[in-house]
Parts: C-alpha cells; structure tokens; sequence
C-alpha cells in the first residue's frame, strides 16, 4: 500500500465522517439520543408495528430512506452500500451523539447475512429490502426441547410432498415468536443421514396453517421466548436456503452472526459511566469518591475490561476485513461479551441496593432494573452457552485434541 | 485507524522476530544469569539493534534515527516480551529518546538523540523513590545552587542505570510530595561527584540499579522542559514507556500461552493427552480470549499515542491494567498446567513467570491503573 493510496482514502474517510456527522446532528431528533430504557423504546418493524413515538418514527424513516437501517448492505438490496470503513465511522459517529438504532431486527442481525452469503437472487430480491426497510418481522426456529447445546440433533421434520416439504414438531426460545411475521427455521430433511447432514435451513410465514406460539414466563416476569409448534405445515421448497440437507452450513454461518450481536448487548459506551450510576444510590466520600470502596473497584475493573473488550470488538472487524479473522473468533467474543454483561449487571444491583429490588412500582420503571438484570443470566445460556463457546475456542482456534 | 498492523508494521515485527529468536532465544537470557554478567546484557546485540534502525526507532530522522511511532515501539517490544531478551531498547529507545525528543531544547536534542540512534549511548528515567510506582509522591530535592541546582534522595527500580550513560531523573523543585506542581526533569551525569549507584539483581535477572543522590551539582542546561512544570512531560514519557511494557507483556503472554497449549498437546496423563481433559481446555480458551481482548487494547494504546500523547492517558491505564492481569494470569496458568516441571529451573516457564512480576511493577500495576480509570471517569 502506497502513502498516496493512504493519504487519499484518509481524506475521503474524513470527508465521509464530516458529512456523516453533519446529517446525524441535522436528522437524529433529541429524544432518539438517549438510552433505550424499555421494550418500548426499541422499534421492532414488521406487519403489525407501531411506533410508540414521533421521534422514533421520524428516526426510523429517515434513516431506511438512506439505506442506514443495513449501512453495509448492496444498496440494490436495500442497504446504504456502505465500505467496511464508512460503516465504521458511521457506526462511531452513532455512538458518539448516542444515537439509538433506528430499527432491531433479527433479520438484519442474523438472516440478512446468511441469505446474502447463501440465499438465490429470487430470496435475496424477496427478503432483504422488506428486512431492512422494517416490512418484516423475522424470528428464529433453532433450539428445540431435546435440542439445546446439542442443537443439531433436533428433531422437527420435513417431509417431502411433491413441490413442498409438510413441517411437524416443535421449537424452543423462539424469540418473539408471537410478533413475528416469518421464521427461518431448522427442519431434518433426511433422518437417516449423520445428525448435521439432514438439516435443512427453510423460511416460511407464521400465518402458514399449522402454526401456533405460546409465550414462556421467564424470571424477568417478561415473555420474550416462545415455544412455537409445526402441525403439518406445507411450505414450497423452493424456501430452503442453499442446499437442502446442507442447512448445517447456512445455521453455523448464522450464528457467528447471532453470537456476535449477543456479544454486543452490553451497552458499551453509551451514557454515564457505570461508577457515576453508582454514586447515585452509593453516596460519595470526601474526596469524591464512590463511597464503597470493594464496589469501586469492582466498577473500576470492570470498566478497564469493558473497555479492552470494546477495543477487541473494534479489532475483531478490522480482522474480517482484513481476511485475517478466524472464523470461530465470535464464540470467543460471546463468552467474554456475556460474562461481562451479566457483571455489569452484578454490579448494577449492587449499587442500586433496596431501591434495585422494587419489582412493580411508577418510581422503579415496572422494576427495570431487576428485570433487566434476571434478563441478562440468558445472555450467556442463548446462542450456545459460555461452556459450547469455551469448547468452539479451545478446539477450532487452539486446536487442543479430543471431540 | 484500523487496529491490525499495516504491512510495513507486519515487515518490521518480521525483521526483530528474527534476529531476536535468532541470536537472543531464552537461553541467552539463562546464560547472562549464570555467567553473572556484569553488564546483563549483550553489546553486539546492541549493536545490531542499532544498525537495524531499532535504537533510534522513534527517534526523528533529522537525529539520525527512523521516525517510527508508537506502535512500531510496541511491536519491537512485543518480540522482545517473546524472549525475555534483556535489553536497552526500553529505557533508552523508547523511554529515554521520547523524554528527550519531547522535551528537549534544541541542544539537547543534537547533543543525545544521534547518539542514541547510533547505539553509543544509553539513557534511562529514573522515577520511583518507594516500594510503589507513585509519580506524584516524588519528593527527591533539586534546590537552586548558583547558577543550576543541586539535587538529593535516592531512585529505585531504574532499569539500566547500572550501565546508562546518561540519568533523567525526576525531582522536586516547589511544592511537596503528593502535589502535581513543583516537579522537574534533569539530566544527570552518572559519574558526576554525588552519585551512588548500585546494581540490584532481580528476581527476573534483567538489569535495575539502586541510585542515590548526595548533593548533586548540575547547572541551569541540564533541566529538561520547564522548571516545576515537568508533570505534563513526565505523564506523557511514562504513558509511552507503560505501553512499551504492556506490549512487552503481551509478548511475553502469547508465548507462554503457545508453549502452555503445545504441552497439552504433547503431555500424557490416564492415558489421555491431558488437552483432551476439558478443565483445562476452557481455562486455555479463557486465558486465550483474555490474551486477545489485552492485545487489543495495547494496540489502542499505542494508536492512541501515536494520534495525541495528551489524550492517552486512559487507553494506557486500561491497556497496562490488563497487560498486568492477563500476563499475571498466563504465567500461572503456565507454571500449573506443566505441573512439576513448570516449577523447575531447567525449565524455562519461570522465567516468564519472573519477568511478568517485575514488568507489573514497572510504571504502575494493574491496581495502580485501574484506580487511574476509576479517577478520569469520575468515580
């Protein structure tokens, strides 16, 4: 790489980031740069969506007409068309006004790259500009009862009936199942084959005949999982992504995907630092100071690690773009992300004490804080637990022997 | 700024990682300690350094040197941590030469940066006063004596200073232990009248001295920077050096990591390779995503540097905070999955385990700067 090259694609960076920022500062609105702090604050899209404010419909719109709700996607599939370091910077200029996302959705987080990677131009040209412009609400068909960890000997299947497969058996923790529009979903296509051979990856709509979803009661006293149910649904097979019996492919390539977004939960970086959140509740010394000297340094560790870690997150993607990533890298930044995430949390009930337990109260947000805490202990259990990402790590990238 | 290294950075690492794992692989380091070495470290080496551009890597090209940054430093410093390859490179190449090119005037910077480049000269900081890194607790006294000063205490942990040619030692000139003002940099002759210097052998056997400092005269020339300002260029030298180190560190942790993994691949125990045993494969897999996550914030660092000095400070406190944990962590997780032959000296773990101790101290450890995060953020 010559410094020409360099100098040159710097100054169009800088321009882009100038110009970036300037169209943020003129179209994000106030109220779209302060932390989500509920459900509601998250816009979803899909059939049934509905803003719960102004603003967040004013966000939302301005930045799909951009193609800003999938930055980095072809722009013919409805994305920005963004390079890997305009993405960056748009991503860094977000973070820095403390821009919301304008739109959450499993279909940009995790089915948009897999159909990209192995979808036909007809499912490409179908799915993603309904994805990204928050026409469709996707959720994901993985675990299963008897499939959790060990994911690939579920056992859902899908029998061959001249152009469709027919679709029985049932799913686990499907997220927002009940206010999906359509699932991507596991099926075993051949039930002979070895257990990751006869998987195939399949897309159907939730209104098909046949399905049904039932929300499960979590510790949080929230219901964002289902368990979704199959009774003979006829899907065309012209719906399987890649090739069927092949879907064990697509599914892993997903979850790098799932794993990285999971690892990204915490809220790194955005709004006050933990420690100021403490000393509201905590009380301050004389000098200051956070006035619990253990939780202090808990607070203060965890930010060194939260920050190391966001450097990680930061390298990680400069890897990919690099070619120089290791393909089973995301488990290593799901592990780290989650545990981290679940100490935040610790550390947020800590601080908050009394005022931390009230479950159902104007005072404590319907108990936002203990909710949100109890919500965390999945970060570590969904998307392959901390034990299958230490195994992924120590037997893919490090290579030790045995299973 | 993408945090991967360029191609040239990659050429660079390529270059040192050769010559070091060629001529300074840890044996050099045993030999050097069993020979009692009075130097502890090799000239020739030296003198390969230097021809190789790595002496003066971050000195500017009109001083002779490369005009390299920040992040080229901690690369060399890396190979380095991969050897425990005692050498100058830090306390002249990359402490010193920054000291000086940072705060020099223009007399000072001709008088020593060539001949740092050029290998001739070695020069070291000398900071600490007690048990602890503690910049602020300096209370080493220069009072003003005719036309210069004369100064009086006595420095610990000085790397080198039982070989360096040249001392910048920090003292107080105003105000009292504890205090941001009254503190200044000065250059110290080793030889001159006063100056007590003692080798201290350490447990990593790398090179430190004792120094004290009885009514040293030097004149109005030999303050570097501004008299009784020398914090803003003493925060900013030692925020260089600590990232030197944690890039050291993370040398040093990636080579006991694959030395640790490679034993686990190779050792039989139950008729099992012990790898096989998945307690100690996710703690090799926790200790390599720590690795990873620590490399990356050093390499923040050290960009963070190379954009603004000034604006460092807390990627370098979370950078050396986890370079002291990580490489805490790895060496013992080293000495412990060698089991009994991790703790012997034929061995070469503990070496690794040694230099990670005395790299934790130097220039504040991880509780150190964690509690310096804890202060820029407000808490």
């Amino acid at each position: 790489m010559s410094d020409k090259t360099n100098d040159a694609e710097t100054a169009d960076l800088e321009e882009f980031r100038k110009q970036t920022r300037a169209w943020l500062e003129a179209n994000c609105p106030p109220e779209m740069r302060k932390p989500a702090t509920s459900d509601a604050d998250v816009f979803w899209g899909g059939r049934n969506a509905k803003f719960s404010s102004e603003p967040q419909r004013i966000w939302f719109e301005r930045m799909r007409d951009k193609g800003w709700t999938v930055p980095d996607w072809p722009k013919e599939y409805g994305g920005g068309g963004l390079s890997a370091a305009e993405h960056k910077v748009l991503r860094a200029e977000m973070a820095r006004m403390g821009a919301r996302p304008p739109l959450s959705s499993f279909g940009i987080w995790m089915l948009g790259p897999a159909l990209l990677k192995y979808g036909n131009e007809v499912q490409k040209q179908e799915h993603l500009p309904n994805i990204a412009a928050g026409l469709i609400r996707w959720c994901q068909g993985y675990s299963e009862p008897n499939a959790g960890s060990d994911l690939a000997s579920l056992q859902t299947r899908a029998e061959s009936d001249g152009d469709d497969f027919v679709i029985t058996g049932s799913k686990i923790w499907t997220s927002y199942a009940n206010y999906a529009d359509w699932i991507f979903c596991l099926v075993r296509t051949d039930s002979a084959a070895k257990k990751h051979d006869g998987i195939s990856f399949i897309l159907f709509d939730m209104t098909s005949k046949g399905v049904t979803t039932k929300p499960i009661l979590l510790i949080s006293g929230y219901s964002p999982f289902c368990e979704t149910f199959f009774d003979g649904v006829r899907v065309p097979k012209s719906h399987v992504v890649g090739t069927v019996n092949r879907g064990w492919d697509v599914a892993k390539y997903l979850l790098q995907h799932e794993r990285a977004m999971i690892s990204g939960m915490g809220e790194r970086g955005v709004g006050r630092p933990l420690g100021q959140i403490a000393a509201d509740s905590v009380g301050t010394d004389a000098l200051g100071r956070l006035d619990d000297a253990m939780l202090r340094g808990r607070i203060a560790s965890f930010d060194v690690d939260e920050a190391a870690l966001a450097a990680c997150a930061e390298r990680a993607v400069d890897l990919a773009k690099a070619g120089q990533a290791h393909p089973a890298f995301s488990s290593a930044m799901k592990y780290y992300g989650t545990e981290l995430n679940k100490r935040r949390y610790e550390i947020l009930m800590s601080a908050g004490g009394v005022d931390a337990l009230e479950w159902e109260s104007e005072r404590s947000k319907q108990g936002a804080r203990p909710r949100a805490w109890l919500r965390t202990k999945a970060n570590s259990i969904e998307g392959g637990t901390t034990e299958v990402m230490l195994g992924i790590v120590a037997k893919r990238i490090l290579d030790l022997p045995g299973a | 700024m993408a945090l991967v290294l360029t191609e040239e950075q990659s050429m660079l690492r390529d270059s040192a990682r050769g010559l070091i794992s060629d001529k300074a692989p840890v044996s050099h380091l045993r030999g050097l300690r069993d020979s009692k070495d009075p130097t502890g470290f090799s000239k020739e080496l030296w003198h390969s350094f230097a021809e190789m551009g790595f002496a003066g890597l971050l000195v500017p090209e009109e001083f002779g040197g490369s005009g390299l940054g920040f992040v080229e430093a901690g690369v060399v410093m890396e190979e380095i941590g991969r050897t425990l390859m005692p050498s100058p490179f830090l306390a002249t190449s990359v402490v010193a030469a920054s000291a000086l090119n940072r705060g020099g005037n223009a007399a000072q910077k001709s008088e020593y940066l060539p001949k740092i480049s050029s290998g001739s000269l070695l020069a070291t900081l000398a900071i600490d006063e007690g048990a602890k890194h503690r910049p602020l607790q300096t209370s080493l006294q220069a009072v003003r004596a005719g036309n210069g000063f004369r100064l009086s205490g006595a420095k610990a942990l000085v790397v080198d200073g039982h070989v360096a040619d040249l001392l910048i030692v920090a003292a107080r000139t105003a105000g009292s232990a504890g205090e941001r003002e009254g503190l200044t940099l000065f250059l110290v002759n080793p030889k001159a009248r006063g100056v007590a210097i003692e080798r201290t052998i350490m447990v990593d056997a790398h090179n430190a001295a004792r120094i004290e400092l009885a009514n040293v005269e030097v004149n109005a020339d030999s303050v570097l920077g501004e008299v009784d300002q020398g914090i803003g260029l003493l925060d900013g030298v030692l925020d260089i050096g600590r990232s030197a180190v944690a890039s050291e560190m993370v040398g040093l942790s990636e080579e006991v990591f694959n030395r640790t993994v490679e034993y686990l691949k190779s050792r039989k125990q139950f008729g099992k390779l012990i790898g096989e045993f998945q307690a100690l494969q996710h703690r090799a897999a926790e200790l390599y995503v720590d690795i990873e996550i620590t490399r990356a914030a050093v390499m923040k660092a050290l960009q963070v540097l190379d954009a603004d000095v000034a604006k460092a400070a807390s990627a370098v406190a979370v950078a050396k905070a986890r370079a002291g944990t990580t490489a805490t962590r790895a060496v013992q997780e080293g000495v412990q999955m060698h089991g009994g032959m991790g703790m012997t000296d034929q061995f070469d773990i503990g070496f690794f385990m040694k230099r990670a101790r005395v790299c934790e101290e130097l220039f504040g450890d991880a509780n150190y700067h964690t509690e310096q995060l804890a202060r820029a953020r407000g808490y």
